[in-house]
């Protein structure tokens, strides 16, 4: 294992920082998303089952 | 099954239902080993230190940038020839992953290059012609957001998208074309000989494989998403009263 980054350490920790925040929040935000709209759809075709049927 | 058979939303559904939970563990468990291997357990580089581990977050993040913007272009002509709305769809959901991809690509070359150049930027063919593909990729989901029209929409990012492949291009073939530059040539290719060592190779694949098979789950979920958001629009629209 080497985990000594020396003089780097900022600039390494930085780069897979950033990397990490990035698609982590690129994640959370495409199922939050994907979350909002399978509630909204379930929503809007349960009011139209209901209104069909009376 | 045929790939085309995906164009029809309720087959891609079901279809991506089934598929996105073994991809979603898949990609974490090849993304998370990539990284942990190239960050944990490689040597430092004899001229780079351990600045060399950037190669394993920065690579796959230039790769994925210009190779979503393919897949969007093959998914605009599929839109432009079949208009099969599925793909423009998929090609609207691949946006954000690219933009995001290059912004990665972008700040990890930035804090990379200042520590190995001694600056953060220059204008150099491939820098240059990465960020134009930024501005691209800002520009095609703008038109989407602008365009209330889902039809118009799709045909005028389709032919965005078009443009925008020649940045898409030159951002990978820019050394080829211009001098050299700053930026070095590619630390991958078919030809062995210019592959970085094997020490630094097998965890770098890994770590594309990651970026690939995230890709691939975003891709599908937000395909799923766009395709909810489309019935949604539908569904308000028919019950607005005229």
């Amino acid at each position: 294992m080497n985990l000594e980054l020396g003089a780097y350490a900022g600039t390494v920790l930085g780069a897979y920082g950033v990397t990490l925040v990035l698609l982590g929040g690129l994640v959370a935000v495409s199922l939050a998303r994907a979350a909002r709209l399978r509630r909204d759809l379930s929503d809007l075709e349960g009011t139209r089952r209901e209104t069909r049927n009376g | 099954m045929s790939f085309w058979e995906l164009a029809n939303p309720a087959r891609f559904m079901r279809v991506s239902a089934a598929v996105l939970p073994a991809l979603w563990v898949l990609s974490a468990l090849t993304l998370g080993g990539g990284l942990i291997w190239g960050f944990a357990f490689t040597p430092d580089d004899y001229q780079q230190g351990s600045t060399v581990k950037i190669l394993f977050v920065h690579v796959p993040a230039a790769l994925m940038a210009v190779n979503i913007w393919i897949m969007m272009l093959v998914a605009s002509l599929v839109w432009f020839i079949r208009r099969h709305h599925v793909s423009a769809l998929a090609a609207k959901a691949a946006a954000p992953i690219g933009a995001t991809m290059t912004v990665i690509a972008l700040v990890t070359g930035g804090l990379w290059g200042e520590q190995m150049w001694g600056t953060w930027w220059a204008w150099d063919p491939r820098l240059t012609s990465f960020l134009i593909l930024f501005v691209f990729y800002l520009g095609y989901m703008a038109l989407w957001e602008t365009l209330d029209e889902p039809e118009k929409a799709a045909d005028l990012t389709a032919l965005l998208c078009l443009v925008g492949s020649v940045f898409a291009l030159l951002s990978r073939y820019a050394v080829f074309f211009w001098s050299q530059g700053l930026h070095q040539g590619a630390s991958l290719s078919l030809d062995a000989e210019t592959n970085v060592d094997d020490v630094f190779y097998w965890p770098l694949l890994l770590s594309i494989g990651g970026f690939v098979l995230l890709f691939l789950s975003l891709l599908l979920l937000r395909t799923r998403t766009e395709i909810r958001a489309r019935r949604v629009r539908a569904l308000m629209t028919v019950e607005q009263p005229a």
